[in-house]
């Protein structure tokens, strides 16, 4: 059964926004695992207002993972943490002209490694995010079981 | 951009000399086959040259020969029908983990209706074990289902050997031939085969025709009922165009085999070689002495299948994966994980599939693409990122068949 992409996803796969890692990241978050076949990690440099000057990431993962993994971060820079909570999964689908819904679980992915960095962030300076909860260990809505690894630890 | 077509395991182009010799039956010539005036006969004839044609090349009598609509509809005849005209012998079926699923899920229906199956494990290159296959074999084993040649990995199996113990044992032989017929000599009878599945669109002939050879004396339930088609066996009117474009491949196909073979040998084992050369973390998957000469199936530590192919395709590269994703599931490769490879090594390969058209400026066009490809994935890739920081483990060496180890080194 072939899939289509959109153009968005495509242009976002193709020339991903983004790519790297962040020296010294205020935050970085890793969710997913290499037995699924997606992982994501995402890095945040916050300064002291609480505003992301910079965001990247680097995927090992399909098309979709990649483009969503790069619209997640073009979404989530210039902004505050507390907006950044609002990039919902369904925010980077949007922005990427949808998914095909067997993909749909890699723009959740997008949203909780958005969360793992900021959950992160957070810990490393003592601070509570409000509507920031411990990012869940199992998001799996689609029969797709997805960890969350701690980057410092397990990988 | 040019287009380059490395995926002729899953299909190939229609021959020019098909096409013509199809194109009467597509225009003038129409008839009904069962039709009595002379547009019919003429009709029926070229059927039963089509079936002399196809019977001779495997050593059959045509009768022997029925038309169907292609690979699947072929499997699913010849298991379902022998299983339930003979399911007072016994109810026990033998196959492979690694058959195609028109095997797998025929054998996964008949569980369900009460029949017992076992899935034969094989080797870490893809080998079924006539050993295992013996052990295997109980008194109430009526059927065995085992694939000429694999359709991801191109392992070619024992068949001779396979099909020797079920005789001694009373065990029907049935072999999905979808890879290998048109590909490698065939003769039903030196291989001792009972029944055999093949398609026309795999060795350059129409999509929508295959056929399935059944001994003499082996019993079968129809499939398909309805009309007197394929004396009684398989209703439907036939499908003339088709039947008659498989044929003229066919015919085509067995006499050039040697040839194409060997020039596609020397084009997979350049390939093969360049990929474990110059690609680090990959390794061939299947076994490269019992191959098939039209496939290469390499996998690629820490990255993800789909997006390989992706950028592939945005080269003009036609390639495929035993990469789920690009199947719509999630699931990673049957095939793979049955030749012991874990899941993260799974998600990460590429089938490339040669066929006649393919040159060798085509394999060295993706080998560079492949290079570049795999490069610009791993500067995106996590894992890649700890494996350099010492984070993370290579594993995929562990996992290289012996005789390839060297070539890495």
């Amino acid at each position: 059964m072939a899939m289509q992409y959109s153009d968005a996803v495509m242009d976002h796969f193709t020339n991903p926004r983004n790519v790297g890692e962040i020296e010294c990241a205020s935050g970085c978050g890793t969710v997913g695992n290499a037995v699924c076949g997606d992982i994501m990690r995402i890095y945040l440099d916050i300064d002291d207002d609480g505003v992301i000057r910079d965001a990247k990431f680097k995927t090992f993962g399909c098309g979709a993972a990649i483009a969503t993994s790069s619209m997640a971060t073009e979404l989530v820079k210039g902004k505050t943490v507390q907006e950044a909570l609002k990039v919902t999964n369904k925010a980077v689908m949007e922005a990427l002209d949808g998914l095909p819904p067997v993909k749909v679980h890699c723009s959740l992915l997008a949203e909780e490694a958005i969360h793992a960095a900021l959950w992160d962030y957070a810990e490393k300076n003592g601070l509570t995010i409000e509507g920031l909860e411990k990012p869940v260990s199992d998001i799996s809505e689609h029969d797709h079981h997805v960890e969350l690894v701690d980057a410092e630890e397990d990988l | 951009m040019k287009q380059i077509y490395l995926d002729n395991a899953s299909t190939t182009p229609l021959r020019p000399e098909a096409l013509d010799a199809m194109m009467p039956y597509l225009t003038t010539e129409y008839g009904n086959p069962s039709s009595l005036y002379p547009l019919g006969h003429r009709s029926e004839n070229a059927i039963a040259d089509a079936r002399a044609a196809l019977a001779g090349l495997i050593g059959a009598k045509p009768s022997e020969i029925y038309f169907t609509s292609g690979g699947s509809e072929s499997d699913n005849w010849a298991i379902k029908g022998y299983a339930h005209a003979n399911k007072a012998k016994g109810t026990h079926i033998i196959t492979s983990a690694i058959e195609h699923h028109a095997v797998l899920h025929v054998c996964a229906a008949l569980e369900k209706d009460g029949f017992e199956v076992t899935y034969l494990p094989v080797d870490a290159e893809g080998m079924v074990s006539p050993a295992d296959f013996e052990a295997a074999i109980r008194e109430d084993t009526i059927l065995a289902s085992i694939m000429f040649a694999n359709n991801e990995v191109g392992t070619i199996e024992p068949i001779a050997e396979l099909a020797a113990i079920a005789k001694q044992h009373g065990v029907a032989f049935h072999t999905d031939a979808v890879q290998a017929f048109g590909h490698l000599p065939i003769d039903v009878n030196e291989l001792g085969i009972d029944m055999l599945s093949a398609s026309a669109h795999k060795l350059e002939g129409p999509k929508g025709v295959g056929l399935l050879y059944v001994r003499r004396g082996i019993k079968l339930d129809n499939l398909i009922d309805g009309g007197q088609q394929e004396r009684g066996r398989r209703a439907s009117t036939e499908n003339v165009p088709g039947i008659v474009g498989f044929a003229k491949a066919a015919e085509l196909a067995w006499d050039g085999m040697d040839a194409e073979a060997n020039r596609q040998l020397a084009m997979r084992d350049h390939c093969i070689k360049r990929i474990l050369a110059e690609i680090p973390h990959c390794k061939l998957n299947g076994s490269w002495e019992n191959r098939l000469a039209n496939n290469v199936n390499v996998s690629f530590e820490f990255i993800e299948g789909e997006g390989m192919l992706l950028q592939l395709a945005a080269k003009g590269l036609c390639t495929s994966s035993g990469s789920a994703c690009t199947s719509g599931s999630l699931d990673p490769s049957h095939v793979l994980l049955a030749l012991g490879m874990p899941h993260e090594i799974s998600h990460g390969s590429l089938r490339v599939t040669l066929g006649r058209a393919t040159t060798m400026e085509d394999i060295d066009y993706l080998v560079d693409s492949l290079k570049a490809t795999i490069e610009n994935l791993r500067m995106m890739s996590p894992l890649y990122e700890d494996y350099k920081q010492g984070n993370y483990d290579s594993i995929i060496a562990g996992y290289a068949a012996d005789g390839m180890k060297n070539v890495h080194a």
